[in-house]
């Protein structure tokens, strides 16, 4: 047995560890939001998706974690799950999200209703829609501070003008009255901050904030991003499909796969010395416009199927490095450096 | 503050209620202006009725009985004499009332409902809208008779009546527009900001869905007018003397042959005021559903 391994390895193994993956991941100090083994799930015709399967992170005070992944790996279902906010039929059946040391799926829906946009707000891809269109910017920009601090309408408006000039908008005195019509996707991306900033929030949900972009536009809003993390020491879980966004403005990376994730630890460690397959070939699949490229190095295959997912390693079936034992036993995370977890039975596959 | 003419966006809340409101009807087509003008002259007509009618309309004068048109009675008198021009113009009233109370009364019980089981679907929804689905099958003259019937006849029933029968298509109607606004990414924007569902159904999602309410309430004001007159004409809606379009065309129909003027007239009112309201819902309808192109009829 030991030597059928040894012959397929690529270099050594990573030990399991005995805790659980919370014990591993979590860092010296208390964090602002740590998330365990969450697991939601969703009951659809063809059977139970779990759409985040297990998945173990947290975010601390004052920091940008990224989660990167490809479409439908589950990083939005795992936003809203920290929300507890997950649509129908979707429901989270296992873990604990601890936000500030109180585990929020414990809280009754009133609870929560103080905590969503007081002391976590969130943004989205699609500021279009994301704004309601048939009332002008003001009023939504101060819907919070109505909802939560009980602002007048008035009251509500001005608070709405210094936050509009706090993301950048021009003329904000006058634009307050504007329909979301009326305003560029920048805008109202930059609107939608704002309201979401209008509570002094500790925790910022970014998803995928700047996808709808030109990306002219989308340096500007992850300038602002970045400013209000600096400024205001308010967390953001930022999540993205794009590498270039994690390298430019997060702190530490998660890498999500098929509702796991696989990779998690410090940007430059991560980026720098990929651990885990999927990692190297996310990397590997990132277009370099300063390099003659004759072509992309496609992670080959597709991502399996989430109903009936395989027995071991979800990603072994793409994974040029797996072996036998991968089709097996169903790796978690595993320290690999200081820091840095893969979800790779090997250390450093190559 | 001093600067804040250079452009046309902001102003208060009212005022740009209105520029909105005026920007819309510039886009109506010409039918329709013209309708919108037909209905506002005949809610000012049911309003001011006892300013406007030149006779009290249940004045009988019988040295004028059965007079055609002339100078003192411009549309001529009825069988007692009473004038029909007083008569119509009070006539207004009933019809209006029929219209737009029994019309706001089913938006009232269907938006509710509706909205109730499209925001929150699942079995709640099945049972509302099967229920609907009961209601909506018995047909409108039918259960006016068997109300008329049973609680006898009068203005109050006929609205009833015609609120029963619209609600389930007011509750159909904003359910479907619920169900596609609650997809979208502001609902789930709102659910983020920590609103209640209620607050999101009334404050976010309703004025957004309301559209199509509006422009079948015109539709509906329309044939509730009809409805109202075909109860009265068949004696089971307002009882006279109340002047009513419906009870003065029954009223004349024996006279049509030579006394003409005592059926015709209300028969035009109803037809005008009928003709209003539907080529205004249908403008608001072009003006707001994308998929209707206006001033192209396609080739089908």
């Amino acid at each position: 047995m030991s030597e059928e391994v040894a012959a397929e390895g690529h270099g050594p193994r990573t030990e399991p560890s005995d805790g659980s993956e919370a014990d591993l991941v979590s860092g010296a100090d208390e964090p602002l939001l740590s998330v365990e083994n969450l697991t939601t799930q969703f009951d659809t015709g063809e059977g139970v998706v779990r759409a985040v399967d297990g998945v173990t992170f947290e975010i601390r005070e004052g920091e940008i974690l990224g989660l990167v992944g490809e479409s439908g790996c589950g990083k939005s279902v795992t936003s809203r799950s920290l929300m507890s906010l997950v649509p129908s039929p979707g429901s989270i059946v296992d873990g604990r999200v601890e936000f500030q040391g109180e585990d929020l799926l414990e809280r009754s829906e009133e609870e929560l209703r103080q905590v969503r946009g007081q002391d976590i707000s969130m943004i989205f891809q699609e500021p279009m829609s994301a704004l309601n269109p048939v009332f002008d910017v003001g009023w939504q920009i101060g819907e919070p501070l109505r909802v939560h601090e009980n602002l007048s309408t008035a009251a509500s408006r001005t608070r709405a003008v210094e936050l509009m000039q706090r993301v950048g908008i021009p003329s904000a005195e006058d634009r307050v009255d504007a329909y979301p019509h009326q305003f560029s996707g920048g805008m109202r991306q930059r609107a939608m901050i704002a309201m979401a900033l209008a509570c002094e929030p500790d925790l910022l949900i970014a998803d995928e904030p700047t996808t709808s972009l030109d990306v002219t536009i989308e340096a500007q809003i992850l300038e602002i991003i970045e400013e209000l993390n600096e400024r205001q020491n308010m967390a953001v879980f930022l999540i993205t499909h794009d590498l270039g966004v994690v390298a430019e403005v997060c702190d530490r990376v998660a890498v999500m796969y098929a509702g796991r994730i696989v990779e998690y630890g410090d940007v430059v460690d991560v980026f720098t010395d990929p651990r885990h397959p999927y990692t190297k070939g996310l990397l590997d699949c990132v277009p370099d416009p300063r390099r003659q490229q004759e072509s992309f190095d496609p992670i080959e295959g597709q991502v399996p199927d989430l109903v009936s997912p395989p027995a071991g390693c979800n990603f072994a079936p793409r994974c040029p490095f797996a072996s036998r034992d991968c089709e097996r036993t169903d790796p978690s995370l595993r320290e690999v450096d200081d820091d840095h977890y893969s979800a790779c039975i090997w250390e450093d596959p190559s | 503050m001093t600067e804040q003419h250079h452009d046309g966006r902001h102003g208060d809340g009212r005022l740009s209620v209105l520029r909105r409101a005026l920007a819309l009807y510039g886009r109506l087509d010409t039918g329709a202006q013209l309708s919108l003008w037909i209905v506002v002259g005949v809610i000012t007509m049911a309003i001011a009725a006892p300013v406007l009618a030149p006779y009290d309309p249940a004045a009988q004068d019988y040295e004028a009985s059965l007079s055609g048109p002339s100078m003192e009675h411009p549309l001529g008198t009825d069988l007692t004499g009473r004038d029909i021009l007083s008569r119509l113009i009070f006539g207004t009233r009933a019809s209006l009332k029929v219209g737009l109370v029994a019309v706001g009364m089913a938006i009232a019980v269907g938006v509710p409902l509706g909205s109730f089981a499209g925001y929150v679907g699942g079995w709640t929804d099945e049972v509302i809208m099967r229920a609907m689905d009961v209601v909506i099958s018995i047909p409108a003259l039918v259960l006016g008779l068997a109300i008329v019937g049973t609680l006898g006849a009068g203005l109050i029933n006929v609205i009833a009546v015609v609120a029963i029968v619209y609600s389930p298509q007011y509750a159909r109607l904003i359910r479907g527009s619920v169900l596609s606004e609650k997809e979208e990414e502001y609902v789930t924007a709102a659910e983020n900001t920590g609103l209640r569902d209620t607050s999101i159904l009334v404050k976010h999602i309703l004025p957004n869905a309301m559209t199509p309410v509006l422009v079948q309430a015109t539709y509906h004001v329309a044939t509730a007018i009809i409805l109202e007159a075909s109860l009265s004409f068949l004696g089971l809606g307002v009882q006279p003397p109340t002047p009513t379009w419906g009870v003065m065309i029954s009223s004349g129909r024996q006279y049509l042959p030579a006394e003409w003027w005592i059926s015709t007239f209300p028969g035009l009112a109803i037809m005008v005021t009928v003709l209003a309201f539907n080529i205004l819902g249908d403008g608001l309808r072009d003006e707001f559903d994308p998929r209707s192109v206006t001033g192209q009829e396609g080739g089908a």
